[in-house]
C-alpha cells in the first residue's frame, strides 16, 4: 500500500467510525426521548403499559378541576369518549387550560392516576392539535368527541 | 375596489416574474443579449407590483376594510395601528406576500449592485431568482390570496393572535425572512455557476457578501424570536426545540457551514462542489422552514393555517426546487471541481471538520423535527421527540467546534506549523483553567457553570489572542480588514453566548409558588413580596395586574407589574415582568388566581432569577454583527472598479488572512 492510499484508507476508516458513533448516539437519544401519545381509553386498555413516560391527550372533564388549598397542586380528569383518567399536576397551568378544553399532558402513571410533569393546552378556541384529533378519532372510531357526555 | 387592484398587481407581478425567470435563462443559453437584458427591468417591475400589493394590504388593514377576509380574520376596530401593520404578516397569506416582497428586495439590490458581474452570469442568477418568485407568487395567487373578499362585510373583525401582539413580533418575521430569502441569492449564484460550468470561477467571491449579510439577518431574526419567546410566551425559556424554532435553526446551521466553505472556495479554490451543495441545502432548508411553519403539518403555535392544498403545493414546489437543483448538481458538479490540495494541519482542515459538525447537527435537528411525520407515515403511532434528544446531541456535536475555534485563525491556508499553535493552546488552557477555578468559588461547584466559564474563556481569549497578534504584527490600517473583523466579532460572540447559555441554565432559580398579598418568597439573594392584584386596561385588552416588590438586603430594587391580559375574544395572555440586568434578570409571571371567590387574593406566581441570561442574545447579536461587518468588506466592492478596467477572469486571491 503506498502512502497516499494508506492515508486515504485511514481517512475513510475514521469517517466510518465517526458515522457509526453518530448513528449509535442518535438512535440512543431518539429511543430515550420518543414520547407516544395516548388517550385515556387507550391507557385503560393497557396500550401505554410498555412506556414509562408518555403523553396523555384528551379533554378536561367539566367541573373536574380541583385545587389544593395551600399549594400549587391541582387535580383534574382527562376524558375521551370511552374513558377517563385522573391527572395530578403541581405547578402553573397554561393560560388556555380550562374545563372542556383539549390538553396534552406529559408524564407517567402512578397507580391508577397520571402524574404530569408538563401540561399543554390547545392554542386557540377553534383549533385542536391535529395529532390529538387523529388519536381521539382512532380511539373511538370517528365518534364525535363531546367531553361532557363522556362516561365517568 | 383597492383589494382587486392588489390582486391584479399580484397577477401582473407573477407574469413579470415568469418573464424574469424564463427569458434571461434562454438568453444566456442562446447568447441572446436582448433576452438577457429582460432580467433587470422585469425584476424591477415585479418588485414595484409586489410592493404595490403589499401597500394595498397594509392600507386595507389601516382603514379597517373588513370586506377582505384576511383583514377581518386578523384585526379588529380596537387593535392599535402598529399591530394592524404587524398583522399584515401575522398569518399565512400576508407572510407569504412578505416573503415575496423580501425576495424582490434582494433581487433588486442584487441587480443594482452587481453591474460588474458578467452579463450571462447575472442573467442566470436573476433568472433563477425569477423562477423562485414565480413559485411563490403562483402559490399566493392560486392558494392563498390575501385579497379574497368576505361578503357581507362583518361590522368588526376577529383578532390578531394575542401572542403576536408584542413589539418583538412586529420585528421578528421580516428580519427572519430577510435571512431565509437571503439564502436564495447564494442558491441562485450556485445554480448559475452550475449552469455556466467552469467559466465563472469568481462566483463565490460575488456570492460571499450576500451570504454573510443573509446569515446576519437570519441570526438577528432567531435572536428576536428567542427573545420574544422569553418575554412573551410567558414562561422564561429562551429555546424550546419547538419544530418552528428548528425550522429557522437548520438553515442557520447550514449557513454557518456555508459561509466558512465559501471562504475556503474563494481563497483556495477547493471545496467548490461542497460549497454549491451547501448553498442548495441552505436554501432548501429555508423553503422547508416556510413549509413546516406555514402548512400546519407540525403542531405548533406558529401553524395558524391547516390547508392541505397549500401543503401539497409547497411539497411539490420543494420537490421541484430541491430535486431539480440536486439533479443539476449531480450532472454538473464534476465540471466545477478543482482547487489546491491542503495538508492535515491547515486552516482548511479545521474548517472542514467544523463544516461536518454543523451539517451533521443540521441533519440531527432535521431528523428530530421530522420524526413525528415519519412515525405517522409508517404507522408507528403518535410520536413526539422530546427536547432532551436535541439537548443531548447538539452540545456533543458542538464540542469539537468550540474546542477548535481559537485555533482556526492562527492556522495557515494549505499547510501550517505546529509551533505557534502550541503557544496558543498553552495560553488559552491556562486562561480557561484559571477562570474556571475562580468561578468554582462563586457557583457552588456547579459543573455546568464551571464548564461554561471555561468554554467561554477558551473562545474569548483565543479570539483576543489573535486580535493581539494582528495588532502587533500588521501595520496600522491593515490590521483588521472588515472580513476579518466580522469573523473575530462572530467568534467572540460564541464565547459570550456560551456564558449566557451555560450560566443561566445551571444557576437559574425558578420558584412556582402560591402567594397571598403580603407574602414574601426568597429566590437566590432576592426577596419577592407580592402586593396583590388590581384591574387595568389597555387599547384592546383588560388585565389583572400584579404588583411584586423585589428587595435585596432590605432595600427595594424594583417594583414589577406582571399581567394576565384578556383580549376581546376571550383569549388570555400572560405578560411577564422582567427586571433586566447585565449579570442577572429577575422575572415574574402571573399564573392563575388560586381561590375562585377572590376572598384571599392568592395567586400562583412564577419567580425567576436568571443569571447572565441576557448574554445569550448579546452573543447572538455579536454573531449577527460579524455577519454584517464581513459582508461589508471593501474588497468585494473594490473589485468592481478593477473589473471595469480589465474584464479579465477573477484573479486568485493574493492576500491571505493568516
Amino acid at each position: 500500500m503506498n502512502p497516499t492510499r494508506k492515508r486515504r484508507m485511514i481517512i475513510v476508516l475514521l469517517v466510518l467510525a465517526a458515522a457509526v458513533v453518530a448513528v449509535g448516539l442518535t438512535v440512543f437519544a431518539l429511543q430515550q426521548n420518543m414520547n407516544y401519545l395516548f388517550t385515556p381509553s387507550q391507557v385503560r386498555a393497557g396500550q401505554a403499559e410498555a412506556y414509562k413516560t408518555f403523553r396523555l391527550g384528551g379533554m378536561v372533564k367539566g367541573g373536574s378541576i380541583e385545587r389544593s388549598g395551600d399549594s400549587l397542586k391541582v387535580g383534574f380528569t382527562v376524558v375521551d369518549a370511552d374513558g377517563a383518567l385522573p391527572v395530578e399536576y403541581t405547578g402553573i397551568l397554561p393560560d388556555l387550560f380550562r374545563d372542556n378544553q383539549s390538553v396534552i399532558a406529559t408524564g407517567h402513571m402512578a397507580g391508577d392516576h397520571f402524574v404530569a410533569t408538563e401540561v399543554l393546552a390547545k392554542h386557540d378556541e377553534t383549533y385542536m392539535p391535529k395529532e390529538l384529533k387523529d388519536a381521539m378519532e382512532k380511539a373511538h372510531h370517528g365518534k364525535a368527541v363531546a367531553a361532557n357526555e363522556a362516561p365517568q | 375596489m383597492t383589494p382587486e387592484l392588489g390582486q391584479l398587481a399580484l397577477i401582473l407581478a407573477m407574469l413579470l416574474a415568469l418573464a424574469q425567470g424564463v427569458l434571461p435563462l434562454i438568453g444566456a443559453w442562446r447568447g441572446n443579449r436582448a433576452l438577457m437584458a429582460v432580467a433587470r427591468p422585469a425584476a424591477a417591475g415585479q418588485a414595484v407590483f409586489v410592493a404595490l400589493a403589499f401597500g394595498l394590504l397594509v392600507w386595507a388593514f389601516l382603514t379597517f376594510d373588513f370586506s377582505v377576509q384576511y383583514v377581518a380574520d386578523n384585526s379588529n376596530l380596537a387593535l392599535p395601528w402598529y399591530y394592524r401593520i404587524a398583522a399584515v404578516w401575522g398569518a399565512h397569506e400576508g407572510s407569504m406576500l412578505l416573503w415575496v416582497m423580501i425576495l424582490n428586495v434582494w433581487t433588486v439590490a442584487l441587480a443594482a449592485f452587481s453591474r460588474q458581474l458578467p452579463e450571462e452570469f447575472l442573467a442566470r442568477v436573476l433568472g433563477v431568482l425569477g423562477i423562485v418568485a414565480v413559485g411563490f407568487l403562483a402559490f399566493i395567487v392560486f392558494t392563498s390570496n390575501p385579497f379574497a373578499r368576505l361578503l357581507p362585510m362583518p361590522p368588526d373583525g376577529g383578532d390578531l393572535n394575542p401572542v403576536l401582539q408584542d413589539p418583538g413580533m412586529t420585528f421578528h418575521p421580516p428580519v427572519l425572512y430577510m435571512g431565509y430569502v437571503g439564502f436564495s441569492v447564494a442558491f441562485a449564484f450556485s445554480i448559475a455557476a452550475l449552469l455556466g460550468g467552469a467559466l465563472e470561477q469568481g462566483w463565490v467571491r460575488w456570492a460571499r457578501p450576500w451570504t454573510n449579510a443573509a446569515w446576519g439577518f437570519l441570526t438577528c431574526g432567531i435572536v428576536a424570536g428567542s427573545w420574544w419567546a422569553y418575554a412573551e410566551l410567558g414562561w422564561g425559556g429562551w429555546w424550546f426545540w419547538d419544530p418552528v424554532e428548528n425550522a429557522s435553526f437548520m438553515p442557520w446551521l447550514v449557513g454557518v457551514a456555508l459561509i466558512h466553505a465559501q471562504a475556503v472556495t474563494e481563497k483556495r479554490g477547493s471545496l467548490r462542489a461542497w460549497t454549491i451543495l451547501l448553498s442548495i441545502f441552505a436554501f432548501s432548508l429555508s423553503l422547508l422552514g416556510t413549509f413546516l411553519v406555514r402548512s400546519g403539518v407540525l403542531t405548533s403555535v406558529h401553524a395558524f393555517a391547516s390547508d392541505p392544498r397549500r401543503g401539497l403545493y409547497i411539497l411539490a414546489f420543494l420537490a421541484i426546487v430541491i430535486g431539480g437543483s440536486l439533479l443539476l448538481y449531480a450532472l454538473r458538479a464534476p465540471k466545477v471541481a478543482g482547487g489546491k490540495a491542503f495538508a492535515p494541519l491547515s486552516r482548511e482542515t479545521v474548517i472542514v471538520i467544523a463544516n461536518l459538525m454543523f451539517t451533521v447537527a443540521a441533519a440531527m435537528v432535521l431528523l428530530g423535527t421530522l420524526f413525528p411525520l415519519i412515525g405517522d407515515a409508517l404507522h408507528l403511532g403518535k410520536i413526539s421527540v422530546g427536547p432532551p434528544y436535541f439537548g443531548f446531541l447538539f452540545p456533543l456535536l458542538m464540542l469539537p467546534v468550540v474546542l477548535l475555534l481559537p485555533f482556526g485563525p492562527f492556522l495557515r491556508w494549505g499547510k501550517s506549523e505546529a509551533a505557534p499553535l502550541k503557544s496558543v493552546l498553552l495560553r488559552v488552557t491556562i486562561a480557561a483553567v484559571a477562570c474556571a477555578i475562580v468561578a468554582a468559588f462563586f457557583v457552588d461547584g456547579q459543573a455546568k457553570a464551571i464548564a461554561g466559564v471555561a468554554a467561554a474563556v477558551w473562545c474569548g481569549v483565543g479570539t483576543l489572542l489573535y486580535v493581539y497578534k494582528r495588532w502587533r504584527e500588521m501595520p496600522r490600517g491593515r490590521r483588521y480588514p472588515a472580513e476579518m473583523a466580522g469573523m473575530l466579532l462572530a467568534h467572540f460572540g460564541v464565547g459570550v453566548f456560551l456564558v449566557g447559555v451555560l450560566l443561566s441554565e445551571s444557576l437559574s432559580v425558578t420558584r412556582d409558588v402560591r402567594m397571598a398579598p403580603g407574602d414574601t418568597q426568597t429566590v437566590g439573594a432576592y426577596t419577592f413580596r407580592f402586593d396583590g392584584v388590581h384591574a387595568t386596561r389597555g387599547p384592546n385588552w383588560h388585565a389583572e395586574q400584579g404588583t411584586v416588590t423585589v428587595l435585596r438586603d432590605g432595600k427595594t430594587i424594583d417594583v414589577m407589574h406582571p399581567q394576565k391580559r384578556t383580549y376581546p375574544r376571550g383569549q388570555v395572555q400572560t405578560e411577564s415582568a422582567i427586571d433586566p440586568g447585565v449579570t442577572r434578570d429577575l422575572y415574574v409571571a402571573l399564573g392563575e388566581p388560586m381561590d375562585p371567590n377572590k376572598l384571599e387574593g392568592a395567586w400562583a406566581l412564577r419567580l425567576y432569577a436568571k443569571p447572565f441570561v441576557r448574554w445569550i442574545w448579546a452573543g447572538g447579536l455579536f454573531m449577527m454583527l460579524g455577519g454584517f461587518v464581513a459582508g461589508a468588506d471593501k474588497r468585494f466592492r473594490a473589485r468592481r472598479a478593477a473589473a471595469k478596467v480589465a474584464a479579465e477572469p477573477v484573479l486568485p486571491a493574493k492576500e491571505s488572512r493568516a
